[in-house]
């Protein structure tokens, strides 16, 4: 294997690009790291320095998540984020299932509006579903965070081609043996297509973690506050001068999705370039 | 190769199992998506259109049918239009930036001997970044006195610059941030299309006297990487497009209106103003080029299939 267009000097020319991008790229990491790291009067110095001068421990971890609520913001990324991608398992998982293994009369028209709603952004819709939920008076609730993703056209379009391709001998069987539909699909058919099922999750939980638009629409209290929404309401507060905490609250935020891209990178990278590739 | 979305008009269905079973099975399944579906995107979507035709304002009691109103002034509206300008030159850098970005070093990544997981985990890692948070990062990084980028630029003897602060430069500081979140997303769409490309096509066209590895990539990579290559400056199109949370929070459509994008100005003209009526119009506009997009994209799809 020594064809031509792989000899050594242009082997060591790319690896010398790919490292200089490779620096770029993470150079943003690596500021955040060292100013959550650094001492106050350090931050002013007008000298770049690549080391913090004097180690100042985790102050700046500590404050973020005592005096500035970082430990709800990850609880309601929690809630908000699982609770959404419950739903859309709950709802989208059967109405694939009708779409694949069943016919009925409006299949193909509510396939066709499956596939148009797969467009709409969520700016679309916001106006009057923010009027319709101020007047169940439910602005500023988890419900109001959640509500408009409740249903993802997304995974109901992934499920439908996945379970179309399950066989349909193994859920005849299931039949013959007296099992409901609802039971087939949830012990045998969903336990079949988990891939897929793990892909769109991490799709749906980066995606929805990661969001600020909707919070910023309908979520007013402290409480409840998303990541996103609450890192830059504290920037806002804060007018910009303690960088240190903004940094470590920066890092203590996105760590979670940054772990679990380290820990599973074949499914992240599977799971959130999923909408591209499909 | 990605799976497609058209698959289902060029083949033939099978008998599906489930046709013998009574329909009312499927609605049961179906009827929360349904529900769901009508009241979440096609209702209000709805309601959103004939609110552009109105004058209502959110907490106001009366609503009066005004026709096309609410869209004459938006062809009279200065800030409107220059967020429709800025918005289109915010695409113009950053798709054509992410794609060539994301198209060099998949190609660079793939005739690598080692170390090509290496570069694809550091590339990709920016993607999986909260936005929000990377966004804090970067507007420290560029700050105009004790910014790390300019302390740099000092060291080297050049004269600091105030990136977020300057009319004429904060859009593009904009612009670097999404590229660098989305090259990394470019370049695994275009490493799938790469492993599509057969290793014997090299060697043919080695031994067609194809010295360089320029002209190889020039007269068979290139097309060869043709469909994907479409399909992924649609994406990064409508991507940048919907430009919104590194805008909120870095520059709020300043310094001067120089970074009003179309998201933002109509957020704030519905959340901030309450000016539901005018709001819904600029949304109209949004969700009409966001549609011509979407069309596009699905005739690139449709374009792929058949190659």
């Amino acid at each position: 294997m020594n064809t031509p267009y792989r000899c050594r000097p242009a082997q060591i020319l790319s690896h010398v690009v790919l490292l200089f991008l490779a620096f770029l790229f993470l150079f943003p990491f690596y500021v955040m790291i060292v100013t959550s790291i650094r001492s106050p009067q350090e931050l002013f110095v007008r000298e770049f320095r690549w080391l913090p001068q004097q180690f100042t421990g985790l102050q700046y971890y500590i404050q973020a998540v005592t005096d500035i609520p970082a430990l709800t913001f990850l609880k309601n990324g929690v809630i908000v984020s699982g609770g959404i991608l419950f739903v859309q398992l709950l709802t989208a998982i059967p109405c694939a299932y009708a779409l694949a293994k069943f016919q009925f009369r409006g299949r193909d028209l509510l396939f066709a509006v499956v596939l148009f709603s797969l467009t709409v952004p969520i700016q679309a819709p916001a106006l009057p579903l923010f009027l319709g939920l101020s007047a169940i008076g439910a602005i500023d609730t988890y419900f109001a965070a959640m509500a408009p993703f409740f249903l993802s056209v997304f995974a109901i379009f992934l499920f439908r081609q996945t379970f179309r391709s399950y066989p349909d001998e193994i859920i005849q069987a299931a039949r013959m043996d007296g099992m409901s539909e609802w039971a087939i699909l949830w012990t045998i058919v969903v336990p079949g297509c988990l891939p897929s099922i793990a892909a769109f999750s991490v799709f749906s939980v980066v995606a929805h973690w990661n969001d600020l638009y909707w919070p910023m629409v309908v979520i007013r209290s402290t409480e409840l506050m998303t990541p996103p929404l609450g890192l830059a309401v504290f920037a806002d507060s804060e007018s910009g001068a303690n960088y240190g905490a903004l940094m470590a609250m920066a890092a203590i935020l996105t760590a979670p999705l940054m772990v679990g891209f380290l820990l599973a990178q074949r499914h992240f990278i599977r799971g959130i370039t999923m909408t591209g590739v499909k | 190769m990605p799976a497609d979305l058209t698959q289902s008009s060029g083949m033939v269905r099978p008998v599906r199992m489930g046709a013998i079973m009574s329909p009312w099975i499927a609605y049961c399944l179906a009827t929360p998506a349904i529900l769901l579906l009508a009241l979440t995107v096609i209702g209000p979507i709805i309601v959103m259109i004939a609110l552009s035709f109105t004058n209502y304002e959110f907490g106001s009691l009366g609503i009066q049918w005004t026709g096309l109103e609410n869209y004459r002034q938006l062809l009279d509206d200065r800030t409107f239009k220059r967020a429709l300008w800025n918005t289109f030159a915010y695409v113009a850098m950053v798709a054509p930036a992410s794609v060539l970005l994301g198209l060099f070093l998949a190609v660079l990544i793939d005739g690598l001997r080692h170390g090509q997981r290496f570069y694809r985990l550091v590339f990709f890692l920016p993607v999986t970044a909260t936005v929000v948070a990377m966004a804090m990062v970067w507007k420290y990084l560029l700050h105009g006195t004790i910014g790390p980028f300019n302390l740099l630029l000092q060291s080297l003897g050049l004269p600091s610059l105030d990136i977020f602060g300057n009319r004429d430069l904060a859009l593009a500081g904009l612009a670097a941030i999404n590229i660098w979140s989305l090259a990394g997303f470019n370049m695994v769409l275009f490493a799938a299309g790469l492993t599509g490309v057969p290793e014997d096509i090299y060697d043919a066209a080695a031994m067609d006297g194809m010295e360089s590895s320029l002209d190889r990539f020039l007269n068979v990579t290139l097309p060869l990487l043709g469909p994907t290559m479409l399909f992924v400056v649609v994406t990064s199109t409508i991507t940048a497009f919907k430009v919104f949370d590194t805008v909120a929070v870095i520059t709020r459509g300043g310094p001067r209106g120089s970074t009003d994008i179309l998201l933002y100005t109509t957020y704030l003209e519905g959340f901030s103003y309450f000016r539901m009526g005018s709001a819904a119009a600029m949304t109209v506009v949004f969700l009409t080029i966001m549609m011509i997009f979407a069309w596009i994209q699905a005739r690139v799809l449709d374009h792929k299939v058949h190659y």
